[in-house]
């Protein structure tokens, strides 16, 4: 018996099958993101901390922390489909690995952009040299680098091939930017970030936190397979199944 | 195996030795941007004290990644690089040949000039002497994960502006970790060596790895 999951692996079968997953996947969105908001900002504390706490602008945390999970764990994901893709060859891996692109750096710069705005309250400053910043911003500068590579060369064979290949190497970066959070002797690495520690974090807050992880979660699948969507027709643009599927009233 | 890495290695240094100009334009290039920045910022001995590793070395993997174009591009341009692929050696072999050629004409260069441009800034002659060992276990490096860079852009067009793009965030742990070590030698010469300890195990592991993935980029560049 033939595995059942390869024959998603062959664009033609894969593009209707993205095209019935989007709306499941807004909806999730739209809903995680609501639950998540409202106990974000309705079920939470009005301010943390002890002496000196931080008031209401701490909520940047509902955006903050989740965007910056997504975008490394977004890297993750297309360097496991860019790896995938020059071990087996198939082209939809590649396409995967595209399309994801485009989402991780806006979480990354979303990441960045919030932790500017949360920083100025609480630290008094909208950038600084933090390890855990400047990771970040390296992070980014890699998803761009990504992208200039692959749209830099015109061949798509070369261009998916060359680009997951420096995805690849770029995975070094990865745990660094994962553990420079965790810094072992603070007066080492001079971090303003504090450590991360999940089980000391109030449960609403928790929840609230996760919540939203989810719902950006849910909103990467969305975006990702509606710009796969697009790859895909581009690039099969000469198959058969495309033309008769535009010729159809393109309802898929 | 031993005798190709040689073969390309006299070969690479022959060709490079017969057009003299490309590795002095290398050393300049550095020795003038190092130059510019005093007479940019300030010509005031304490300021320059600070401000001499951290541009010492970004000068450095400047001049290292202009120079990485030319590692791969003549014998592109030739079909050499194809009769490379071709032959019954591993290619990582031969490219490490070439990264290592390509380092001996734009990196050590760097490295034996440091003193002179050190001076230009004050520092002392501890952190020069720091600041030449940091550059030799740090330009390999960068011209290590550089050779990664040059083989998968190789014949498109602004390659050099987009080789940039690709490698110098790969570079800023050999710069952290470099001019970090200069830095911390004023204070004590001890706590250089955490700094030093790591940029040899960067430059282990680069060795170990980047001609694999150099090669394999050159496949994908050529086929």
């Amino acid at each position: 018996m033939t595995p059942n999951w390869f024959k998603l692996a062959s664009p033609a079968s894969f593009y209707p099958t993205a095209g019935r997953l989007i709306p499941v996947f807004w909806i999730l969105t739209v809903v995680l993101l609501i639950v998540g908001l409202y106990w974000g900002f309705f079920e939470t504390v009005d301010r943390l901390g002890g002496n000196n706490p931080q008031k209401e602008y701490y909520r940047i945390i509902f955006i903050h922390v989740p965007s910056a999970w997504m975008s490394m764990w977004l890297y993750v994901v297309m360097v496991g489909w860019a790896a995938i893709g020059l071990v087996f060859n198939t082209r939809l891996s590649f396409m995967m690995a595209n399309a994801i692109a485009p989402t991780g750096a806006i979480f990354t710069f979303l990441a960045l952009w919030t932790g500017a705005f949360w920083g100025r309250p609480s630290w008094g400053t909208y950038w600084d040299w933090d390890p855990r910043l400047t990771s970040e911003l390296v992070l980014l500068f890699m998803y761009i680098g990504y992208m200039a590579l692959h749209s830099a060369i015109d061949d798509i064979r070369r261009a998916d091939r060359a680009a997951a290949l420096l995805a690849i190497v770029g995975l070094v970066m990865v745990p660094v930017i994962f553990w420079s959070i965790n810094c072992p002797d603070p007066n080492q690495c001079a971090a303003l970030h504090q450590r991360s520690n999940l089980t000391k974090i109030d449960g609403n807050i928790l929840f609230a936190m996760l919540t939203m992880m989810l719902a950006f979660w849910m909103y990467s699948f969305a975006t990702t397979f509606m710009r796969l969507r697009g790859i895909i027709l581009t690039r099969e643009a000469e198959s058969t199944w495309v033309h008769e599927l535009l010729t159809d009233g393109g309802r898929a | 195996m031993l005798r190709v890495f040689w073969c390309i290695l006299i070969r690479d240094l022959t060709l490079a030795l017969r057009r003299r100009t490309d590795v002095l334009t290398t050393l300049f290039f550095f020795v003038i941007v190092v130059s510019l920045f005093p007479l940019g910022v300030s010509t005031e001995h304490q300021v320059l004290r600070i401000l001499g590793p951290g541009v010492v070395w970004v000068a450095a993997l400047l001049a290292s990644m202009l120079a990485l174009e030319r590692l791969f591009a003549a014998d592109y341009d030739d079909g050499t690089l194809e009769q490379m692929l071709l032959t019954a050696q591993p290619l990582g072999l031969l490219v490490l040949a070439k990264i290592a050629a390509h380092w001996l004409l734009t990196g050590l260069p760097l490295v034996l000039i440091a003193p002179l441009v050190g001076m230009q800034y004050h520092l002392t002659e501890t952190a020069i002497g720091v600041m030449m060992f940091s550059l030799l276990l740090g330009t390999p490096v960068l011209s290590l994960i550089g050779a990664i860079g040059a083989a998968l852009t190789l014949g498109l067009r602004g390659g050099g502006i987009l080789l940039s793009l690709l490698i110098l965030p790969l570079y800023i742990p050999v710069l952290v970790y470099g001019a970090g070590a200069v830095e911390v030698s004023v204070i004590d010469l001890s706590d250089t060596r955490p700094y030093l300890t790591l940029l040899g195990a960067f430059l282990m592991v680069a060795l170990i790895f980047a001609p694999v993935a150099s090669a394999a980029a050159l496949r994908i560049s050529i086929e």
